[in-house]
């Protein structure tokens, strides 16, 4: 197979097949949170996929130029946590300047995207993984960032109809929104023979 | 709970039992939800990831706890962080060295302690505020209050998945594994139904 479909397949797989929010259970509690209207999800998921992709790449730049090299991988958790806060800090404030609505929107949730599993969840996968090039890292970690999205919207058009079904009372909120998960991994489990 | 409640008996042990159910981390409060999902398809891995995050959780609530004069409101976020990224980073290794088949299985999960919301929330919620005992008993709580919710729905899906728990068979031989607990559909729908259960029990109750 050539470079692009090699890409292509890694972003497929990576948006739809394994799935982190499905597979991994990364990136759980804002899906819980935000997932009740379908904008604000839309846009949380939109932060989500932007910060992977910068975090994804500029952890691995340090990780390959500065801590391998260095033989500093005994202190790579610590360099991960401060790359994404800064890259995060850098994201809310522009997004405050420019998009005062949507920042209304995230509430809480936009500082808490630092400590969301995802972002750190993809540096270390992509890390396990072995990944060996600039432009295969950024297009894995946004297929990350696109399958958050893309399951966080699909959760929240089913939580508005949610709304209204006649739930039993001890399963509303929390609980039927995780057996509703639940459904849908087996849903996308059906593009597991999807790729090889 | 204030700074100055040495002196009332009652303190020490309410910080101690309010995460064991009260404030139960995983079926009360519904935070730090990745690894009750993720490593609990047995009970050895769930036990695991349960002591992981009582240590990083004592250890980073004492440290945050005698800095807490030290800590700017703009940076404290990243102070915490950062003390809870070296204390899972100790972790790690020790089980990379001591434990290599769990921490086989558990694999990134360990380093995604650090960004369990569990942990950041309990230093900021408690361990910047009180004293030094009040805040490692409290971690001890809440870190036991997690892993027994942990042991618990590991035990139900390990026992539906293979019929058996920490190699003990259990279920009768005729018993048909259900192979669904043991995929992510297992883990969220029996949370989910846990969480229905935890509703009804304290429904009941007079708190």
């Amino acid at each position: 197979m050539d470079r692009l479909s090699v890409l292509t397949m890694g972003f497929l797989s990576m948006v739809l097949v394994n799935n982190f929010v499905f597979t991994k259970f990364l990136g759980t509690c804002p899906y819980l949170g935000v997932s009740g209207r379908i904008d604000s999800a839309f846009g949380m998921g939109l932060a989500v996929t932007f910060v992977t992709a910068l975090s994804g790449a500029l952890t691995w730049l340090v990780d390959y130029y500065v801590l391998t090299p260095l033989g500093l991988e005994i202190t790579r958790y610590i360099c991960y946590i401060v790359v994404i806060a800064g890259a995060v800090q850098l994201v809310e404030l522009y997004v405050r300047k420019f998009f005062p609505s949507l920042y209304d929107a995230f509430g809480i949730y936009l500082p808490l995207i630092s400590t969301n599993c995802v972002i750190l969840g993809i540096c270390l996968f992509l890390d396990i993984w072995g990944t060996n090039s600039l432009l295969g890292v950024v297009v894995l970690s946004s297929g990350v960032g696109i399958g958050f999205t893309v399951a966080i919207c699909i959760m929240a058009g089913i939580r508005e109809n949610l709304n209204l079904a006649d739930v039993p009372a001890c399963l509303r909120g929390a609980p039927i929104t995780l057996i509703t998960a639940g459904l849908l991994t087996l849903a996308f489990m059906g593009f597991a023979g999807m790729i090889r | 709970m204030a700074k100055n409640d040495r002196g009332q008996p009652g303190v020490y042990r309410r910080a101690l039992l309010t995460g064991l159910w009260r404030e139960n981390p995983t079926f009360r409060l519904l935070i730090g939800m990745c690894p009750p999902l993720a490593v609990t398809t047995a009970v050895k891995p769930a036990l695991t990831m349960g002591l992981s995050v009582i240590f990083v959780l004592v250890c980073s609530n004492l440290v945050v706890s005698l800095m807490r004069g030290l800590l700017k409101p703009h940076l404290r976020i990243i102070m915490f962080t950062l003390t809870i990224a070296t204390f899972v980073t100790i972790c790690d290794l020790y089980l990379k060295a001591f434990q290599p088949d769990m921490s086989e299985i558990l694999g990134a999960y360990v380093p995604l302690i650090i960004v369990n919301c569990l942990i950041i929330f309990r230093a900021e919620a408690c361990a910047s505020k009180c004293g030094l005992v009040v805040s490692v008993l409290d971690a001890i709580g809440m870190g036991s209050g997690f892993t027994i919710a942990l042991c618990i729905l590991a035990g139900i899906r390990e026992l539906l998945a293979t019929g058996r728990v920490f190699d003990f068979q259990v279920m009768p031989a005729g018993f048909v594994p259900w192979l669904a607990m043991q995929m992510p559909v297992g883990a969220f729908v029996t949370l989910g139904l846990l969480l229905g259960l935890a509703n009804i029990v304290t429904g009941k109750e007079p708190d």
